[in-house]
């Protein structure tokens, strides 16, 4: 799942009454893990282990061996960090890499029995949807809540706190420590003189996202203006653009987060009614983003980076 | 409170008057939605650049390219659109409450929304992004028509022949059983709930293209209401008193229903579900000027789409550059304003 989106189709159902969702961490009952019991079998190195996440501390009494991933970042993440043998099932939305053990369970709808069958010793969510985290803390299955990031920092921690949960913290510190070197270097390297603007599109309706987002901050590495910026805070911070506003402000660069979703491209941009005049169109300068990556806060950051810093790069040279 | 409705002679009378008085305010409020936006555009300029789109006339506004596109190609269409849905809207709300004589009719009465509602969801769930500019407009017609043709067939295999109660009925049943796939359906596909609200909750913004889709049927359907404002003054009587001066409350209540189900599918179909505006539009009409059906329902058309045009510019203007959902103005703004209407008008209507 993408989780900008998901971020926001929570906000959408909260808004509509229809179920309490999102990324509460203040559900008060921080998953019990069992207390670490002078078992028999010999703790590996570094267990038992507390990690502050989204639901307050958690305790991992040894290493997993049976994570449940419920959310597509922590999926990239706990690949990226090593843990990948130690996955057994993650969710119906997770689908980088392509080795990670795709299953029918849901982030969304989380079912509690589908996942206690997957019989895991630690279970990983982005959101508390339906009480998951109190759920599967009534049976003693340690949950990490690691919410959509909304700063860098963040994204660092949540690597960090996986890291740390699966016995990999080494691997997890050098590539967070990686990820950030590689922002700042791409940072570095853009040319931010120009102040150009851009208009970074979730979907069609079209409904954007603001500096204050994650991504926004992402972009904001490059020194670029966010023309969706000028959207009042009650906007929040993902606000439904009015398509003649984007038109007149003329941006610089389109990023397109909704490419595989929507279908969407240059030439889709230019059929849209008042667009075809667009610099931004006319320069080829809409970027292409991959929606997955540019909606989840793993160690694929870089990646989005890297396409935002080429872009920019050429939009200067001009 | 309620005092039986008096048959009055002088609004029906004073009917060219009315209608001279809703155009006046269509007009003002077009000029006031073609005024208003998110762009920055002085209402100067876009009186120059609107006497250029005029035949034989050549005015220089000033305007770059692109901000004579956007008004052209997208704040003209939308200020348009919004009149045709919401004057579609109103009129078949008005409509609805004619022939089942329920003040409480509007024209999601019968499965429109519910119907269109699961096709929508559908398209959105099962196909692939690149074609639904297209096929979304298509479904909500087709998905509205059908919940309609399901909820009469039901109504009239269940009841007895044009009873209304049952048909009522009926369109209750229709509009749970098909709202119940609809939430099934979109389950199936959590991450596009954002867009499913999106359609719900409305949208005028689509254009020129579903300006011409939706024409015809505009046309089509309001012409055939407007001729029936007669035959409603007399079902409102009751079926034995109409049946006696020589009319056949069924067939009439069939075409009413026809127009008015159309009317409502395509309004549906470019625009979403936007609430309100057809049970409240013909409520403040009637409270205005008067119940017989010859002036409620083309004071009803022209009143719906001034509303909707300006819940729009609301929607457009009031957290700009961002948009409210224009389903949420015409409820928000809608409802007091329909209250203040029934306080300053102790009029009795229906």
């Amino acid at each position: 799942m993408r989780p900008v989106r998901t971020a926001f189709t929570g906000a959408m159902l909260g808004l509509l009454a229809l179920t309490g969702c999102g990324q509460s961490s203040g559900t008060g009952t921080a998953s019990v893990a069992p207390a670490p019991v002078p078992s028999s079998a010999p703790a590996a190195a570094g267990f038992p282990v507390t990690v502050e996440a989204g639901n307050g501390p958690v305790t991992i009494a040894k290493k997993p061996e049976r994570i449940v991933s419920l959310s597509p970042t922590a999926t990239e993440t706990l690949f990226a960090i090593g843990a990948g043998p130690q996955v057994v099932a993650v969710d119906d939305q997770s689908n980088h890499p392509a080795e990670a053990p795709k299953t029918d369970l849901s982030g969304f709808k989380p079912n509690v029995e589908a996942i206690v069958a997957q019989k895991p010793d630690l279970v990983v969510v982005a959101n508390d949807a339906d009480k998951i985290v109190t759920e599967l803390g009534k049976l003693n299955v340690p949950v990490l809540l690691e919410p959509a990031a909304t700063k860098l920092e963040e994204a660092y921690d949540e690597i960090a706190d996986l890291g740390a949960a699966t016995g990999n913290k080494p691997k997890a510190d050098e590539i967070a420590a990686g990820v950030k070197a590689s922002l700042e270097k791409l940072a570095a390297e853009a040319p931010k003189d120009k102040k150009l603007t851009y208009y970074h599109e979730l979907d069609v309706t079209p409904y954007a996202a603001t500096s204050s987002t994650f991504i926004g901050q992402i972009y904001g590495l490059f020194g670029l203006v966010n023309i969706a910026d000028k959207a009042p805070d009650a906007a929040g911070g993902y606000p439904k653009l009015s398509a003649e506003f984007v038109a007149q402000a003329d941006p610089d660069l389109i990023f397109l987060a909704d490419v595989k979703c929507c279908a969407q491209n240059s030439a889709a941009l230019a059929k849209r009614p008042g667009w075809k005049d667009l610099s931004a169109i006319k320069n080829g300068q809409v970027v292409e983003l991959d929606d997955d990556v540019a909606s989840r806060w793993g160690p694929r950051v870089v990646d989005l980076a890297t396409s935002v810093g080429q872009a920019v790069q050429k939009a200067a040279a001009r | 409170m309620p005092v039986p409705a008096v048959k009055e002679s002088g609004p029906a009378r004073a009917r060219p008057l009315w209608v001279v008085g809703g155009l006046v305010v269509l007009a003002l409020a077009m000029v006031a939605g073609l005024l208003g936006g998110a762009a920055d555009i002085s209402p100067w300029q876009v009186v120059l650049e609107a006497a250029d789109w005029l035949p034989f006339v050549d005015v220089d506004s000033g305007l770059a390219p692109v901000e004579q596109g956007l008004l052209l190609q997208l704040r003209l269409p939308r200020v348009l659109v919004a009149a045709v849905v919401g004057g579609l809207l109103a009129i078949a709300g008005a409509g609805y409450q004619g022939v089942f004589r329920n003040p409480l009719a509007d024209p999601y009465l019968l499965g429109a929304a519910s119907g269109a509602g699961l096709t929508v969801t559908m398209v959105i769930v099962f196909v692939p992004g690149d074609v639904q500019t297209v096929s979304v407009p298509v479904a909500a017609f087709a998905g509205a028509v059908g919940g309609v043709l399901l909820a009469y067939a039901l109504g009239n295999t269940a009841g007895r022949a044009g009873g209304t109660a049952t048909l009522v009925l009926a369109g209750v049943a229709v509009t749970s059983f098909l709202t119940a796939i609809q939430t099934f359906v979109q389950q199936l596909k959590v991450e596009e709930l954002q867009r499913i609200y999106s359609w719900i909750l409305g949208d005028v913004g689509g254009g020129w293209d579903q300006l011409w889709m939706v024409g015809p049927y505009a046309l089509c359907s309001a012409v055939l209401l407007l001729l029936h404002g007669r035959m409603l003054d007399v079902l409102s009587v009751g079926d034995d008193e109409a049946t006696s001066l020589g009319v056949r409350a069924a067939r009439i209540r069939l075409v009413v229903l026809l127009g008015a189900s159309l009317a409502t599918a395509a309004a549906v179909a470019v625009s979403g579900l936007i609430a309100f505006v057809g049970i409240v539009v013909p409520h403040v009409v009637r409270r205005l000027a008067g119940g017989s059906y010859r002036v409620v329902l083309p004071l009803s058309l022209l009143g719906g789409a001034a509303f909707l045009v300006m819940a729009d510019l609301l929607a457009r203007v009031v957290i700009a550059p961002a948009e409210l959902p224009i389903g949420v103005v015409t409820a928000f703004v809608g409802a007091p304003f329909f209250v203040v209407v029934l306080r300053m008008t102790r009029r009795a209507s229906m």
